[in-house]
């Protein structure tokens, strides 16, 4: 038989470059503070780059925030609150929020190709995703704002006040969604700080806030980095702090709220265990795999970065999850058929880096995707590793990027034991085609999402978080509205 | 919770090699002899199962492959090769099949650089004038057989089909599975009757319709492509066309991954032919990138992958055209063969 009927060549019919077209986003030169419902330079006038992390081009200049200026977001939202929201019916914020959900809907293209520029994800998933995900939280609470009293808290519920919301980069609009959507719904007003590599879609959404008439101050967003998220901390003036990124910054967060009345909620990093049984859909188990760790370049928090396979069909699966490792399409992020983007930053490339070289030198065996990259731009080729030990650092620690660590294991028990084997406890999918097994095994996990038979799925009724140092409180669905309630 | 080292697994895990990587069509297997009902039907339930939702969301993603320029040309010239162009209509008559056997010849007879089709398919009593029409063409001529589209006929009047399809000529044979029987678990009589029409088939290529709509699940789907392969087919087929829910993305895929992992594990290349409700190039090229990214380039050829269809045709034909000229033409541009 010839070699060319020994090796049929996955993707040999290659498809051309279909990239999406910019035009649609006019991006301005520089982005100030939106506070008070207009945009306003910062008091020290201090700016910083932000770059399109698949070519390094700088895209804008954005503001950063000083203690004053965060002292006169937070006083907006304040007064905001005090005059305007706490005193706005359930119904009526509804109306707001049914409005935003459909400005993002209207706008959907725009933001999409805005994310990507940003974030550097490719924009099928900004398109698919991250958008209409978005939309969908604004809607979902858009319907619980004038049903509080149903929400199983008690009649009446209070919302807590003025809400300092810190989110991360990797879902840059749809983590303020996840944020604002619940806050808004129950009452609350809102400082909300962007991270400092992708704050180009949270000012997008200002306008969409301003096109929706929300009065001014319920909503502030405030750019700049780690100094300005302390400040909003730090922030007498704030009565619920909600963060999401890593562990590191949420220890910090939780130390400088102690002893302050402040409320406060955490979704931090993870290192998530997906299991997968000899009776898995193989198939499907893994496409599964490649999901949960190579969505978004494995810029998620509750990533299956680490793979726990029965030891009786390891090679088999070892062997197709190369194969499709290989199909991954990686490069420019705009383009349509892109499936792997750019990371985000140069300095989370380095960290990458720094513990894949760790990954081999602690013995495991590495393959990574012979895929082009792009000269330009920061990006790291899908990567597995094989012959991976619980001791590894790339099986303790969150990599953050589009790495797999496989395990193997022989009996349930050990699975589990094996996946509760870590500091975190965010998300494990749970792969087997019997369902006693699967909850049996579902309940000893110690991880707040558990996913059988599927992978990084997300619902705006479906409550998210973690255990442990992932975090605690929830957000989406009914219990989503506690973080935002004083019950 | 402290695992104990004695439960602990530490298999060294060997990554792939490089000559293992990719789709590896066997060199060494060979299709198993299946000697009993039982040991067929214990080799199909082991098979691992297929997850419906995942199903769904992997054709999902596939559907967003945005097909462009010079990949979208080779791709419409790749599907016209591979159209089986269809008539099976209780009014045929011999002149509606000369003209579809013309128009597959030359598609567009105003551009000769327009690929033949792989094949028209008729009932078995036009096969003689199909093939007297097509000549000594490449153009093969398929026949549908086997009490199609139901099968329900005793074995002996379905291989009497057959008989009648291939002594007239026809070089590929379209036969329907007894779904009623493999619905009812008779899975040792659905092989038997395919064994018994390969073999009455001759030289003729043996397409196995499995009806995948009346199957419905996705289980059903994969186990019986593997029983259709077993048995022998060289071709495993999604549909009559006859029926409410013809041919699907969903189903074109458990029967690539199929058709995949039996040339994995018996070095034996079987085809598919999607048919049924394929009617734009939009549909068309959305299968081959399943194909593409599913089972690889052997199958992206007209001897392994086909569409059955009619309409279809002339769709292709107007995207092409629209490719080289920048705008559409009038439909009335193409016959309506």
């Amino acid at each position: 038989m010839s070699e060319s009927l020994a090796n049929s060549q996955l993707g040999a019919f290659t498809y051309d470059p279909a990239p999406e077209s910019t035009g649609v986003v006019r991006l301005q030169s520089s982005y100030g503070l939106f506070i008070d419902g207009t945009f306003t330079e910062p008091s020290s006038h201090d700016q910083f780059v932000t770059l399109n992390p698949a070519t390094e081009e700088v895209l804008a200049t954005v503001a950063q925030s000083s203690d004053a200026d965060i002292d006169r977001a937070v006083t907006s939202a304040r007064r905001a609150y005090d005059d305007v929201w706490s005193k706005t019916s359930g119904a009526e914020r509804a109306k707001y929020l049914f409005r935003i959900a459909r400005l993002i809907q209207e706008r959907s293209r725009e933001l999409a190709v805005l994310e990507t520029l940003d974030n550097g994800k490719p924009i099928r998933e900004s398109r698919d995703v991250d958008i209409p995900l978005a939309a969908a939280h604004f809607f979902y609470y858009a319907g619980w704002a004038d049903k509080l009293d149903y929400a199983g808290f008690g009649l009446n519920p209070r919302p807590l006040g003025v809400a300092g919301q810190i989110i991360p980069w990797n879902f840059p609009l749809l983590m303020a969604a996840w944020k604002l959507a619940p806050a808004l719904a129950a009452g609350n007003t809102c400082v909300l700080k962007p991270a400092e590599s992708t704050s180009l879609s949270a000012l997008a959404l200002a306008e969409i806030l301003q096109q929706a008439e929300l009065p001014p101050g319920v909503v502030n967003i405030v750019t700049g980095d780690g100094q300005s998220g302390s400040a909003l901390v730090e922030h007498p003036g704030v009565d619920k702090i909600a963060f999401t990124g890593s562990t590191e910054v949420g220890r910090l967060i939780q130390q400088r709220s102690a002893s302050t009345p402040k409320h406060l909620t955490l979704e931090l990093g993870g290192k998530g265990a997906n299991i997968v049984f000899d009776d898995a859909p193989v198939d499907e188990m893994i496409e599964g795999i490649i999901d949960g760790i190579f969505f978004n370049q494995g810029h998620v928090c509750c990533a299956g970065s680490r793979l726990l396979v029965q030891e009786s069909i390891a090679d088999e699966v070892l062997r197709r999850l190369v194969r499709r490792i290989d199909q991954l399409r990686v490069g420019d992020p705009m383009d349509k058929n892109t499936d792997v983007g750019a990371i985000n930053s140069a300095s989370q490339l380095a960290r990458i880096e720094e513990l894949t070289a760790y990954g081999e030198r602690e013995g495991a065996t590495r393959y990574t995707s012979n895929c082009a990259l792009p000269e330009k731009g920061y990006w790291f080729a899908p990567t597995v590793f094989a012959d991976v030990a619980q001791s590894h650092r790339i099986a303790r620690e969150e990599i953050f990027g589009p790495v797999l660590s496989v395990l193997t294991f022989r009996t349930p028990e050990e699975a589990v034991v094996k996946a509760n084997n870590t500091k975190y406890g965010l998300a494990c999918g749970v792969w087997s085609e019997k369902g006693s097994r699967t909850l049996w095994v579902a309940q000893r996990l110690r991880a707040g999402v558990i996913w059988a038979n599927t992978y990084n799925r997300f619902d705006p009724t479906s409550p998210f978080g973690g255990m442990r140092e992932s975090g605690f409180g929830r957000e989406g669905g009914r219990h989503g509205l506690e973080a935002y309630l004083d019950v | 919770m402290i695992a104990s080292v004695a439960c602990v697994s530490t298999a060294p895990l060997r990554l792939v090699t490089p000559e293992d990587r990719g789709v590896r069509v066997s060199q060494t297997g060979s299709v198993p002899m299946i000697d009993s009902e039982s040991q067929l039907k214990a080799l199909l339930a082991g098979m691992s199962g297929v997850d419906a939702v995942g199903v769904d969301g992997r054709c999902a993603k596939l559907a967003t492959r945005s097909i462009k320029r010079s990949s979208k040309k080779a791709a419409i010239d790749l599907a016209i090769s591979m159209v089986d162009l269809t008539t099976l209509e209780g009014a045929d008559t011999a002149g509606r099949v000369s003209s579809l056997c013309t128009k597959a010849l030359r598609p567009d007879p105003s551009d000769l650089t327009v690929p033949s089709c792989a094949a028209v398919c008729v009932y078995p009593d036009l096969v003689a004038h199909a093939r007297y029409v097509l000549g000594p063409s490449s153009v093969a001529v398929a026949s549908v057989a086997t009490a199609f589209p139901s099968g329900r006929a005793s074995l002996k009047v379905k291989l009497m089909d057959v008989a009648d399809a291939v002594d007239a000529g026809a070089d590929e044979v379209d036969m329907v599975i007894d779904r009623g029987a493999f619905l009812s678990g008779r899975l040792g009589q659905v092989f038997d009757e395919i064994v018994a029409v390969k073999a009455a088939c001759g030289e003729a290529h043996l397409k196995v319709i499995l009806e995948t709509g009346e199957l419905v699940t996705y289980d059903n789907v994969r186990r019986a492509s593997w029983l259709a392969m077993l048995g022998g087919a060289d071709f495993i087929k999604t549909s009559t066309g006859k029926v409410g829910v013809n041919a699907t993305p969903q189903a074109a895929l458990v029967m690539l991954e199929a058709a995949r992992d039996f040339a994995e594990s018996t070095g034996h290349i079987v085809g598919v032919k999607v048919a049924g409700g394929i009617r734009t190039t939009k549909q068309a090229i959305s299968y081959l990138v399943i194909v593409n990214e599913t089972a690889g380039s052997t199958w992206l050829t007209p001897e392994k992958f086909r569409f059955g269809a009619s309409s279809l045709l002339n769709d292709l034909l107007m995207q092409r055209l629209k490719q080289q000229r920048g705008a559409y033409v009038r439909p009335d541009e193409f016959s309506g063969d």
